[in-house]
């Protein structure tokens, strides 16, 4: 089991911030992730993109404010379950929380800050009427080990980088690779889009734009897709297949914490706008995912919201313990890695 | 003239008839958000950025809009739900030219 002080849910900027100002206390942070990586939707949805209200950044991209925070929390020796979705709850008798994930993974910490941003990341899946009936019987929303597709029939549907990607890893792994896209034009990188055009060339990728799966065909076990190519003749293909893997980005849900009994209103979860604790003591949700009066979903305010979560988090951990709120200007920075930051002391010389 | 008269049908099929500001670099997503005509959290998730199609709207009435971007374009080839007179909310900006302007919000993805 995972224990830590604060255990944070979401790795977006917000509950990065948060490691450093708890780390400020000397509280540890754990973090948990349905994404692979840290950085929430700045490094899912758009890690290009310019951002400009940051203060002190006139300009900086989300990928490299990201960038910025994981270098700015090393010190303090954050851990990370990525990958996995904080799935139950339960408060034990010491009064602290046991969060499992949908992997099983277990965490122990007196404090619970949930900062999910929109919530955890979820496949977009194609409005196909019977599309459920298929979902681990030949349709899935991510590949998570290529090798069930080897010498396979694959079709994979989308026009962005994931679809590319797969299409031409599988393309060497699988026996026949059909990717299919609404547009001629695809949205990813230029590289992987000329790597495309010459597995096509070679014959190892089956190219059909533009078009769109329009139904999925078997008994128990997917056997067939049927294809609309988007023209004026309306051509439908059928293709035999074993899989079909439709890419189509994620869309971001509340989830399994939307179940946790904490007071929800429009999507979001209500706090107090003393220390954004939730309406269950212990458990705080700071940036996107909290609403009050007079939210604003900025970075910014969640970093602000991150800083006052982690005062009132170091006060329910250690009741007895006085403290004082400190600038980093004049204590600078001790991570728990012994590394230290500080001011240069001035240096006071006798004038003669 | 600082306002103009936009018609929006709801997830809910009800009709909405709402004075939209032309002078506060609002768009469609936002004006949308601002009169809460779709509950928060399920319209402009992305924030604007035709990076998700949560704002998709189906274009009603024959007003000549302007064209649509790389993005917004790209971004609809991959949305659900998507017919002939889609756009994206949040790529169209409240301009004078839209007094009149009916809109339909697509149906949210589930």
């Amino acid at each position: 089991m995972i224990k830590t002080d604060i255990l944070i849910i979401g790795a977006g900027p917000t509950g990065l911030f948060a490691v450093f100002e708890a780390g400020l206390l000397k509280l540890k942070c754990h973090l948990i992730d349905a994404l692979p990586q840290a950085g929430g939707q700045c490094s899912e949805i758009y890690p290009k993109k310019p951002i400009y209200d940051i203060p002190g950044f006139p300009e900086v991209l989300a990928g490299e404010l990201v960038d910025n925070l994981m270098e700015q929390i090393k010190p303090f020796q954050p851990g990370f379950t990525l990958g996995e979705r904080a799935e139950t709850i339960k408060k034990l008798d010491d009064g602290s929380f046991l969060v499992t994930t949908n992997k099983g993974t277990e965490h122990n910490a007196p404090i619970v800050a949930i900062a999910g941003g929109l919530g955890s990341f979820e496949p977009r899946k194609p409005l196909l009427e019977n599309i459920s009936k298929f979902e681990d019987n030949g349709v899935a929303y991510m590949i998570k080990d290529p090798e069930v597709y080897r010498n396979k029939k694959v079709v994979i549907a989308g026009g962005g980088d994931s679809a590319l990607d797969w299409s031409i890893f599988l393309a060497n792994i699988a026996s026949q690779v059909t990717l299919v896209h609404r547009r001629n034009e695809f949205r990813g990188a230029l590289d992987s889009v000329e790597k495309v055009q010459e597995l096509k060339n070679q014959g190892k990728i089956n190219l059909i734009t533009p078009a769109e799966i329009i139904s999925l065909n078997g008994d128990d076990t997917l056997e067939s897709v049927l294809v609309r190519k988007i023209s004026n003749a309306n051509e439908e293909i059928l293709l035999e297949v074993d899989d079909f893997i439709p890419l189509f980005g994620l869309s971001p849900k509340l989830g399994p914490i939307g179940d946790w009994g904490l007071e929800i209103e429009k999507n979001a979860i209500k706090v107090n706008t003393f220390d954004y604790q939730t309406n269950i003591p212990g458990i705080f949700a700071i940036g996107d995912v909290n609403t009050y009066p007079g939210k604003l979903k900025l970075i910014l305010c969640g970093f602000h919201e991150a800083t006052l979560m982690c005062q009132s988090a170091f006060q329910i951990i250690f009741p007895d313990k006085k403290y004082v709120m400190k600038y980093t200007t004049v204590g600078g920075v001790s991570g728990f890695d012994g590394s230290t930051k500080e001011a240069p002391k001035a240096v006071v010389k006798a004038i003669e | 003239m600082t306002d103009i008269k936009i018609k929006i049908t709801d997830r809910d099929g009800v009709l909405h008839e709402i004075d939209a500001p032309t002078d506060m670099n609002m768009n469609l997503m936002e004006v949308v958000r601002s009169y809460e005509l779709a509950p928060e959290g399920t319209i402009g998730i992305c924030g604007g950025m035709a990076m998700c199609a949560s704002c998709q709207c189906y274009v009603v009435s024959d007003h000549e809009l302007p064209e649509m971007g790389d993005d917004e374009e790209a971004m609809l080839s991959e949305a659900f739900n998507v017919k002939d007179n889609s756009r994206l909310g949040c790529q169209l900006h409240i301009t004078e030219d839209m007094d009149g302007l009916e809109v339909e919000l697509a149906p949210e993805e589930v």
